[in-house]
């Protein structure tokens, strides 16, 4: 199923969903016809469109909206905190192609700080699922709740057979004693052959897809970090703020000092764009690319 | 203007839309929007910016912003004849090893800001407008945004404000080119009548064809004028000038204009040498590459 699908099937057995984009229909393409009145196309005002959509949520509505994520996340920041934070309305924000999904655009659409904004937000949550199949088996339950929330939308297709999603809970594909690999999204595939890789070299490794970055699954971090002897952190965002934070927010809250965490992030600056395939080479976030940085952690010590 | 003149604007401005349609190829770029602003791109950087490449910095040099950034490669394709980039460079699109790709990057010479968020450049514009008021000098400032990009409220603010300045100084070129991504202006949020809206927030208006070169030297002659010198809030400084350039997306390619679902387009190799024909009047292409949706 894709999410156009689910969203589709969704909207018509429940009234109150209204379809929001701020011109960007590259998910829901074939919605207008199908909504009819229940989709709204604001034009490209991002700001106006989260208004908006507080406005039908204060009447009822459960507004889905669409836009590029740093559009989204942050062009209308201050609409989302003020007019769907404050008043906890069950705004939903889909933000397209975020982190390296959007490849060649260059810096002014990169999305590599939106989880640190978005969760910084009182009552928003926060998910990010880590392929297609992750996403259609994340989103009802998103929907379905009265709470605001963020999806990093990710409709690329994946090989991986994801576990049903429980809210609010990781994915622990695998558990090892030297080392766990902590990723959301995108980087998931990425992460799980870098395991393989590792494994070759002798290393017991897990591997745990977060899904949802808030709330995050504390018990699922504190278990990798009190079973393995180092926490590797992979996400397409800014050091700053996103898992690498939220993992040593957690740590310091159950008091696991020792724990040694391997950020692979963005720190402090934005990724050279490009063909998606090449930034991932540039950036050093291929399997093989992975595999190597960790190795190379380990060796070094 | 003579017909020298105006015959090599035209052989410019094909070679620039060569270039549009080579970095259509692979990975692709916004080529609909990139091929309407071609005759106002070249006309602004041969005849009306003056900005000396030896001398980028030059605190004195005229400014141009490009609000609708995902037409970098019209604005590219212009820095190539213009000599300030080397034409192989554009062989580099979207390698992580140089800066071309979707959007303007400042490590291009010529680039004076990044952009590719809409809305954005009318405010960066403005404060240099006032900063070369503020100091009594004699630069032009000049942006282009897109039609569709008008739906942000930025742009709208940057007006009031740089009105109350009295940026006289400062010109808003419209791509007039009557879509937004993939679907008409028109038809989504409708824009017209546009000039009297420019109008209704202070600016002085001319509406002209973007692709015509008389009437773009008539506009600009008449917007780059010099302006009253002065500006106070409430006081005695002119207006924004906004010159509405009526265009065609695609303009050039029968096989693409004015189509909605010819935004951003990835063709083939093959394709690009049909388009190539094509821009030379020859055999209209077949195209068959499906256009993604972004933006």
């Amino acid at each position: 199923m894709t999410y156009e699908e689910l969203l589709t099937e969704t909207a018509l057995k429940d009234e109150r969903i209204i379809v929001m984009t701020a011109e960007n229909r590259a998910l829901v393409r074939n919605i207008p016809t199908v909504l009819g009145a229940r989709f709204v196309d604001t034009g490209i005002t991002e700001q106006t469109m989260v208004g908006m959509a507080a406005g039908l949520a204060l009447r009822g509505r459960v507004p889905i909206v669409h836009a590029l994520a740093p559009f989204l996340t942050m062009r209308a920041f201050e609409f989302i905190r003020t007019d769907v934070g404050i008043a906890g309305l069950p705004v939903k924000l889909s933000g397209y192609i975020p982190g390296f999904l959007s490849d060649g655009n260059g810096p002014t659409h990169q999305s590599i700080e939106d989880v640190a904004i978005m969760r910084g937000i009182p009552g928003m949550k926060v998910y990010s699922p880590a392929n297609e199949d992750d996403l259609v088996k994340m989103l009802p339950s998103i929907w379905a709740s009265p709470s605001p929330a963020y999806v990093r939308i990710n409709h690329k297709k994946g090989v991986y057979a994801h576990t049903p999603y429980q809210p609010g809970k990781a994915e622990v594909v695998a558990e090892g004693k030297d080392l766990t690999l902590l990723v959301y999204g995108f980087l998931f595939d990425n992460a799980r052959q870098a395991v393989a890789l590792l494994e070759k070299e002798g290393f017991s490794v897990g591997l745990v897809n977060m899904r949802s970055l808030k709330p995050v699954d504390e018990e699922a971090i504190v278990r990798a970090a009190r079973g393995s002897g180092l926490l590797v952190t992979i996400e397409d965002h800014l050091q700053t703020g996103g898992l690498y934070s939220i993992v040593a927010e957690v740590l310091l809250r159950h008091r696991i000092g020792a724990a040694e965490v391997l950020p692979l992030a963005l720190n402090e600056r934005w990724f050279r764009p490009g063909l998606l395939g090449q930034v991932l080479e540039t950036e050093g976030f291929t399997p093989e690319k992975i595999a190597e940085r960790i190795n190379s952690h380990l060796y070094a010590k | 203007m003579t017909n020298k003149q105006s015959a090599e604007l035209q052989s410019t401005a094909l070679r620039v839309r060569e270039h549009i349609i080579r970095l259509s190829a692979g990975g692709g770029c916004f080529i609909g929007a990139s091929l309407s602003c071609v005759e106002i791109m070249v006309y602004l950087y041969t005849h009306v910016i003056r900005r000396d490449a030896a001398h980028p910095h030059d605190p004195q040099r005229d400014y141009l912003f490009l609000s609708k950034g995902h037409d970098v490669p019209a604005l590219y394709g212009t820095f190539v004849e213009m000599g300030w980039l080397a034409a192989e460079r554009l062989s580099n699109h979207l390698s992580t090893q140089d800066s071309i790709y979707w959007h303007p990057n400042r490590h291009i010479p010529g680039v004076e800001f990044h952009s590719g968020s809409l809305g954005h450049l009318p405010a960066v514009a403005a404060g240099v407008a006032l900063d070369c008021k503020l100091r009594g000098s004699q630069n032009r400032v000049v942006v282009i945004t897109g039609d569709g990009e008008l739906n942000e409220g930025s742009v709208w603010e940057t007006l009031l404000v740089a009105n109350a300045y009295g940026l006289d100084n400062l010109t808003v070129v419209v791509d007039r080119n009557q879509f937004q991504a993939n679907i008409r202006t028109e038809e989504l949020v409708p824009l017209e009548p546009l000039a009297d809206k420019f109008r209704a927030f202070g600016c002085e208006v001319q509406r002209i064809d973007g692709h015509d070169y008389g009437q773009l030297k008539e506009a600009f002659d008449g917007a780059m004028r010099p302006g009253k010198g002065g500006s106070s809030i409430h006081g005695s400084g002119g207006k924004v000038k906004v010159i509405i350039a009526d265009t065609v997306r695609g303009k050039g390619l029968p096989s693409i204009e004015a189509r909605a679902d010819r935004w951003f387009c990835a063709f083939s190799g093959d394709e690009v040498l049909q388009l190539l024909e094509e821009l030379h009047g020859n055999k209209e292409a077949a195209i068959e590459s499906e256009t993604l949706v972004v933006r």
